[in-house]
């Protein structure tokens, strides 16, 4: 049976568009074909100039993300034939990122933002080399959802917030954040506070929610955020005391 | 760097959520029942009158609708937002979070003058 399926996908090629425009191509359709491989066979069967960014291609580097039909996804977890109603399907860089070329989205400043928040255990002193630093599985599920980001940006792409304002930190960089502070290893929660306090920090999102529903990983994102809101509302009212007793701003 | 005030907001918004989920609907149906119960329209208002002489009763009954005001207000702030209707701070915080603290204002002062 000769299915197919037809891709509407959005080029740019600096060096010579002026602006992104559609190119169409018709591809082989079957149960198992994702998304990526639907790409991979235009680049080595149809058209080699096309680019896109992929790499494990089972949902781990986060490399390969894309808007399908509007949607922020990985175009390796996502399936041909679940689109075989619609017919077409418009693949295009992530929305809200600078476009490198055609479906490569510049995500340099979302890992700005990452790296900003320290996402790596910060001690202040070294455990004795013969005991682990050891955790309760309680201890552990404090962060362990969090800690399942693989940074494929599809929530930024989401986030209209991030879409208007990209200095706000948005919803991956805001639950690393939240990932090494819940941490019982963990002793550098003042040193990224000040990020979570900030408007740019936890206090630009309004909660709508959709970083959660596209993120592939089930982070929850909103839900980090909000519980950072919790941490710097605390934050802030321990701040006030300090100021009242007339010591200097956290 | 710069810390947001946002905490101040957020945290009568939270209040105010949190007392509309857990008591607003309980509160609602009592006080329908309570009319439903007390026929009288007159013995009805001394009933709640009586109730509304202690002063913690008044405090609360206060809490319970300026804390669900602040949320209110605080929504309709950030839905704005979100609906791409923008304006000079001053003026929209005045009015969403001004609003709210006069009619704060207005019902303390109703409260504790009966
Ligand atoms: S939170 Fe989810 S959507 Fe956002 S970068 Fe991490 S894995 Fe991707
Ligand atoms: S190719 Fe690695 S996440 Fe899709």
């Amino acid at each position: 049976m000769s299915d197919t399926i037809e891709l509407a996908v959005t080029r740019y090629r600096p060096e010579q568009d002026t602006q992104p425009w559609e190119q169409r191509y018709t591809v082989p359709c079957s149960d198992d074909m994702s998304v990526l491989d639907a790409l991979n066979y235009i680049k080595d069967a149809l058209d080699p100039s096309l680019s896109h960014r992929w790499s494990c291609r089972m949902a781990i580097c986060g490399s390969c993300g894309v808007m399908v039909n509007g949607e922020p996804k990985l175009s390796c977890k996502t399936f041909l034939r679940d689109y075989r109603e619609a017919g077409v399907l418009e693949v295009r860089a992530l929305d809200n990122l600078p476009v490198e070329r055609d479906l490569v989205a510049d995500i340099s400043g979302v890992v700005e933002h990452i790296e900003a928040v320290k996402p790596w255990l910060i001690r202040h002193s070294e455990p004795p080399v013969d005991t682990a630093h050891s955790q309760t599985p309680a201890q552990m599920a404090r962060y362990h959802a969090f800690s399942q980001c693989i940074n494929c940006a599809l929530c930024y792409a989401a986030c209209p917030q991030f879409g208007r304002n990209p200095a706000f930190l948005g919803p991956a960089a805001l639950t690393l954040a939240q990932r090494y502070n819940l941490d019982s290893r963990d002793e550098g929660s003042s040193e990224r506070m000040p990020w979570l306090n900030a408007e740019e920090g936890v206090w630009s999102c309004t909660f709508v929610g959709y970083c959660s529903e596209v993120c592939p990983k089930d982070v929850d994102p909103a839900s980090a955020i909000n519980r950072g809101k919790v941490a710097s509302d605390i934050n802030y009212g321990v701040n006030l005391f300090r100021l009242l007793r007339g010591k200097g701003d956290a | 760097m710069r810390r947001s005030h946002e905490p101040i907001s957020w945290s009568l918004f939270g209040a105010g959520g949190m007392l509309l989920a857990f008591i607003g609907p309980g509160l609602i149906v009592s006080t329908l029942l309570l009319a439903w119960l007390v026929q009288d329209p007159q013995a009805l208002y001394a009933t709640l009158h009586s109730g509304l002489q202690h002063p913690l009763v008044r405090l609360a009954t206060l809490a319970v609708i300026a804390l669900p005001l602040y949320h209110t207000a605080h929504r309709l702030y950030h839905g704005l937002h979100d609906l791409h209707i923008t304006g000079p701070t001053w003026l929209l915080g005045g009015v969403f979070y001004g609003g709210a603290t006069a009619l704060s204002a207005l019902c303390a002062f109703w409260l504790f003058t009966l």
